[in-house]
């Protein structure tokens, strides 16, 4: 017998989601809807119940006393008039997340016979609304056909079991032609090239056997672009000269020569980590989820800041995640809706798609989400860009694992489903009711209540010392963790003991499922009976699936029967180098050449209502960024709390004031001109951010994301090896060392056959600890009275700047950086900020001079007046407009208090620095130009409007 | 030596402010255990040996069905005895967030009863229809027995973090036994001190209400964070206006260990 309780508010209460439903309806311009009604379903599969049972669960549990009904076996009445309703489930396989927490309370109410649950939601709309428009509704607002399903009446909501019959399958390889080889590689979705797939088919020869398709897979995955990173540790031949290993020559070559005793782990494990105080150490990586995001938003976005969770948790024996941070790139979320290519989403869907995920994942974990960026090009319509970054802190006795012959492999938390297997094929397949159960796995929506309790449990199984190893099962599953924690020693796996999800899965799905919330644990065996009683205790599910060897084979095996024999040696060096060219020309663009504004008033107004400048308050508030009592300097600063600081700070400790800063660098436009440059940029905007909070490069350490395109072509590869160049020019010179990082390449999205890429992306993520969180200082001006100050020299760097985007150019003088001089200046700042006679500091950035300080006046509520005629410029700068909002790097506003003015003053001599105004009382910015002529005047809560207004959704 | 006040902050799957609150009881002298509920079930710790039950802030079982509803329901199923005889005994319950949804739906709040205590208020999902994380102002009832708060006059500012705290009675006489009780604790207020509609209310709770306790005071439930405005460097404009020297929840730890030191 199947239950359907259906949920709806009593009259007279008010229904915020039905209300927020209505909204994005009328925004997608559909009228004909005058009200939404929303009812939470629940369905029960409970053979042997009866309905008076059933009504104490609606009563008990399901629904809210004081403002809910429920009715089981009907709906609630329509309203009076035309209307139209309709239920929306998710299909079939797809994880119903209420399922397992419904279950255990129906289970505490005494009753035991509900075999299963599932949920739907039903919404009644009323209106005339012509079936387009239903349509319409359905597909843009109420669901997503990737992971949901609208329920028509009579579709069943439960499905029978699909049992599995185990039948051992070999690829035939050994005789197989090079046309034959690409088309198994083609066919099986192994992205394996020619030489990679000889490369295999050579080394089954030598054994006298075909592989199976395990064994295939467990290859293609570990050699994946993903998994290895073969494109940027291989050999590419750029402009006439080769590079062996591009990481290697730069990023992690900044490292090996700065040679930081506090880096403690780089570059080798799950995350990077360095030393934080004389107990702890602290460790940071960020991820990208890209595509799945593209799909789906909410999902993608969930199971890509859980997957970054589990990095420092899975780093040395368990670092416990602290923070999150999110950076995100989207095209602009006015993009008109008629220009959509087909199958993609609207960006303003997937952003907020996007947002809601990362805010469910990282709330539902209690760990706050602290810092971030939103950028926003066209490009990245049919391709956005979604990193999520986590902080961990662990002893420092906690770095470094074990591998010993003879443990056991135990696969801890979430159970083993079809995530993320062969998403591609599935959903081009033709679908039937049957195969939807096998298919629509590929995307997954997360269960971050499973990944808390396996964090929970894991930091004390940890401190009791009950494991010597830990990974988790990311990209590649149990195939790639199990791979890479045991190739020193070997390991056997029997895959019938993983625990699964439903029935139904074969060896290889299940050594290759990509399935979250799972982590891999190597036990002592003396350790084994508690580690597993310790797990159970909170009701964790810990399974022993295999054995660490010592013959340096990676054995498989599904009840009994031996499904894979392959050499560790081969599997993890044989991949043979991949060669590519890259090639990057200078490109130029025509240059500006229209006349300088007499008022710059108006155009202060733009930037500031700019997609990429505007405030992100709408984001920043829908995530907990307070959880765990840490935090010292808030995404939100000033006198309204609604002023955009310029790094995090937090306190991993709640017994000491040392504490983290992070802060992060994009800027996607300058690498149209010279990704050099970019690159170079994004290091110096997250450097100076830590400075300007009160920070110090003194135990500063750096993460490098690459998000670039097909590598195949060589201008693409050849723009990604400019900036990696610059990576090491400019980490070097700071003194700030990369201690992790991660490249996505392929981002290209085809359109009527044409291949649009995305801009090369390079995020640089930034960490330095802060002795004494009590020095920091935040961006908002403080004090009338106060003088301003202008660290930092000034050029008519505009090219590739929001100021001459507004004119429709991006013109040619990128924002170059003075690595002989940044550094000085920075050490300057740090020891002023330290000292305490900085008030206030702001980075320029997006929008120069003008956009931060308008910033600072309405974050703190207060008028200032500057005069340009003052500002150190490289030479002469003959324009107000260029002065105002040049983007050149490494420069800072800073408020100081007139009895610090002389101290503040020697600190900074010999720099580049200048007195250029101060802070008033009154409401106005006033901006005087070069002649003495005003060229901004405008009242600091008009600032504030066009700056808050794009995103008050 | 001053006799030791033991404090269960219970846990539980999803629960994710028991380290700060733990942190907040420690600091003002209290021994604070973190325990899962699957301890007091099973009958390894015994909820009879601590004077102060606190249930913290989180997600218990990812919020699903409703806030704090499933843990409520384990509550009142598997240990409605012992949470009875405990707060028969005088001890004392403090629920913080996910805490204070859990104190309601299981009728603890506001009758004090777990057994046959109806469900008489609710916290529903906030008007904006969103989580949201934003520093609040709050005007404490001083003629109001709660013993978390006693002493207590002036304005205090905390942070809320939820999706689901809009205080909903389920009838006027409700709200009306609560006011002439004075179990309403606090107020969301404006910056002057005057009720003030969205964000000040952040939630659209009916009568501005942020806190409730039982008649008798000692168990009280809060929407907005005490344990994150703890440290002076919690306050979200400390920058500006200096540190102070200590946070404004300080004050709710310390009546509580001071009350138990005092009576039990």
């Amino acid at each position: 017998m199947i239950y359907r309780i259906e949920i709806g508010s009593r009259p007279g209460f008010r229904d915020s989601h039905a209300e927020g439903i209505l909204h994005d309806i009328r925004e997608l311009g559909v009228q004909s809807v005058e009200e939404v009604r929303f009812y939470p379903v629940y369905y029960l599969l409970a053979p042997e119940l009866d309905v008076e049972t059933v009504r104490r669960i609606a009563e008990e549990l399901l629904a809210d006393p004081v403002t809910q009904e429920y009715r089981i076996g009907s709906r609630f009445d329509a309203p009076a008039g035309p209307h139209w309703s309709v239920e929306i489930a998710y299909k079939p396989g797809v994880m119903d997340p209420v399922e397992e927490s419904a279950r255990k309370a129906i289970r505490d109410l005494g009753i035991q016979q509900v075999e299963g649950v599932k949920t739907s939601r039903r919404y009644v709309l009323r209106g005339v609304i012509s079936p387009s428009e239903q349509d319409l509704i359905i597909d843009k607002v109420l669901a997503n056909k990737v992971i949901e399903r609208r329920l028509e009446p009579g579709d069943r909501v439960f499905f029978r079991k699909i049992d599995y019959q185990f039948r051992r399958i070999e690829i035939p390889l050994l005789n197989a032609t090079d046309e034959e080889l690409l088309r198994i590689s083609r066919e099986g979705q192994l992205f394996l090239n020619l030489a990679e797939m000889r490369t295999i088919r050579d080394y089954f020869r030598h054994l006298g056997r075909n592989p199976t398709d395990v064994e295939l897979e467990t290859l293609a995955q570990t050699w994946s672009e993903h998994c290895s990173h073969k494109t940027l540790k291989g050999r590419i031949e750029f402009n006439g000269q080769v590079i062996d290993n591009l990481l290697r020559n730069t990023v992690m070559r900044v490292t090996e020569e700065l040679a930081k005793p506090w880096c403690l782990s780089v570059f080798r494990d799950n995350s990077g980590v360095i030393e934080f105080d004389e107990e702890y150490a602290v460790c940071f990586k960020v991820e990208t989820h890209n595509h799945p995001s593209a799909l789906e938003p909410y999902g993608g976005a969930n199971t890509g800041i859980g997957g970054v969770i589990r990095d420092p948790l899975g780093t040395g024996l368990g670092a416990k995640p602290i923070a999150n941070t999110d950076v995100f790139a989207f095209a602009p979320p006015d993009y008109p809706r008629h220009k959509l290519p087909p199958g993609v989403l609207h960006p303003k869907r997937i952003m907020r798609g996007v947002v809601a995920g990362v805010r469910d994942y990282g709330n539902r974990m209690g760990i706050p989400t602290v810092n971030g960026a939103i950028l926003f090009d066209e490009r990245y319509l049919g391709n956005p860009l979604v990193y999520a970054g986590n902080v961990g802190i662990m002893p420092k006795d906690k770095v470094h694992k074990e591998i010993v012959v003879g443990d056991y492999i135990v696969l801890v938390g979430g159970r083993t489903g079809r995530d993320g297997i062969h998403g591609a094929t599935f959903s081009s397949g033709e679908l039937t009711t049957e195969s939807e159960e096998i298919s629509s796995g590929a995307v997954q929506i997360g269960n971050p209540i499973t990944e808390k309790k396996v964090v929970d449990t894991l930091l004390q199984a940890r401190d009791r010392g009950l494991y010597r190893a830990i990974t988790d099962c990311g990209a590649g599953g149990l195939s790639s963790a199990v791979g890479e924690l045991a190739a020193s020693t070997g390991a056997e796996v029997h895959l019938e003991r993983v625990p699964l999800k439903y029935e139904g899965l074969s060896y290889t799905e299940i050594w290759i499922s990509e399935a979250q919330e799972r982590m891999v644990i190597f036990v002592p065996p003396e350790k084994l009976e508690e580690a597993l009683a310790l797990f159970a205790s909170e009701d964790v599910e810990a399974t022993v699936i295999g054995r660490l060897t010592g013959d340096r084979r990676l054995r498989l095996y599904y009840q009994g029967h031996q499904v894979a024999d392959l050499d560790m040696e081969f599997l993890h060096k044989g991949l043979p180098q991949v060669v590519r060219k890259a090639e990057w020309q200078p490109r130029s663009y025509p240059e500006p050449d229209f006349p300088e504004p007499e008022d710059l008033t108006p155009y202060l107004h733009r930037l500031l209502s700019s997609w990429n400048i505007a405030s992100k308050e709408w984001v920043i508030r829908q995530y907990d960024h307070e959880v765990q009592g840490g935090s010292v300097l808030k995404p939100l600063v000033g006198r309204s709390d609604d002023g955009p600081s310029d790094a995090a700070i937090l306190r991993p400790r709640l017994d000491s004031h040392r504490g983290i800063i992070l802060a992060n660098g994009i800027n996607p436009k300058y690498g149209d001109i010279d990704p050099y440059w970019m690159a170079a940029s994004a290091i110096d905007e997250a450097v100076r951010q830590v400075i300007a909070v009160g920070g110090s490069r003194e135990r500063l350490a750096l993460l490098d994301n690459f998000c670039w395109g097909n590598p195949d072509k060589p201008d693409r590869l050849g723009s990604l090896v400019r900036a990696a160049q610059a990576c090491y020019d400019v980490a070097k010179a700071y003194g700030t060392p990369f201690i992790s990082g991660k490249d996505s390449l392929n981002n290209e999205f085809a359109v009527n056959g044409d291949s649009i890429a995305i801009p090369g992306t390079l995020l640089i993520s930034a960490i330095a600890v802060m002795p004494d969180v009590r020095k920091a200082v935040s961006m908002d001006l403080k004090e009338a009275g106060n003088l301003l100050y202008v660290v930092g020299l000034t050029r008519p760097e505009l090219g590739g700047s929001h100021y001459w985007s507004l004119f429709g150019f991006i013109g040619n003088s990128v924002p170059k950086v003075d690595v002989e001089l940044a550094p000085r200046l920075f050490d300057a700042l740090s020891a002023a900020t330290s000292e305490g006679i900085v008030r206030a500091c702001h980075d320029c950035s997006e929008g120069g001079l003008g956009v931060a300080l308008a910033e600072m006046a309405f974050a703190g509520g207060l008028g200032a007046e500057v005069d340009l005629g003052r500002i150190p410029t490289a030479g002469a700068i003959g324009r107000n407009d260029w002065i105002l909002f040049s983007e050149s790097n490494t420069r800072f506003l800073v408020e100081v208090r007139p009895e610090d003015s002389l101290r503040f003053e020697a600190r900074m001599r010999g720099l580049p620095h200048a007195r250029i105004g101060q802070v008033t009382s009154g409401d106005r910015l006033r901006i005087v130009g070069l002649g003495g002529k005003t060229v901004v005047d405008e009242n600091i809560d008009a600032l504030k409007e066009s700056w808050q207004k794009p995103f008050r959704w | 030596m001053a006799k030791e006040i033991r404090v269960l902050v219970l846990r539980a799957a999803g629960s994710n402010c028991d380290v700060e609150t733990g942190f907040a009881f420690q600091t003002v002298g209290a021994k604070a255990e973190l325990v899962h509920i699957n301890r007091l079930a099973e009958g390894s710790v015994r909820l009879d040996s601590y004077h102060i039950l606190a249930i913290p802030g989180g997600f218990t079982y990812g919020d699903d069905v409703s806030a704090g509803k499933i843990l409520a329901n384990e509550l009142k199923c598997k240990l409605g005895d012992q949470v009875q005889r405990f707060v028969d005994a005088g001890k004392l319950v403090l629920g913080i967030c996910n805490g204070f949804q859990v104190l309601v739906k299981a009728g603890l709040l506001p009758s004090g009863h777990i057994r046959d205590g109806r469900q008489l208020v609710t916290l529903s999902f906030n008007d904006s229809g969103k989580f949201e994380d934003r520093w609040v102002y709050l005007r404490p009832d001083p003629a109001s027995p709660c013993v978390f708060t006693r002493g207590l006059e002036r304005i205090i500012t905390l942070p809320v973090a939820h999706a689901e705290g809009k205080f909903v009675p389920a009838s006027q006489e409700v709200m009306d036994s609560l006011q002439s009780g004075h179990q309403i604790v606090f107020r969301y207020v404006g910056p002057d001190g005057k009720p003030a509609g969205y964000p000040w209310n952040p939630n659209g709770s009916v009568g501005d209400v942020a806190g409730i306790c039982d008649p008798t005071g000692r168990i009280f439930g809060l929407m907005p964070h005490p344990e994150r405005h703890f440290d002076p460097t919690h306050h979200p404009r400390w920058t500006r206006e200096g540190l102070r020297p200590e946070g404004d929840g300080v004050a709710i730890f310390r009546n509580a260990v001071q009350y138990a030191r005092e009576n039990l």
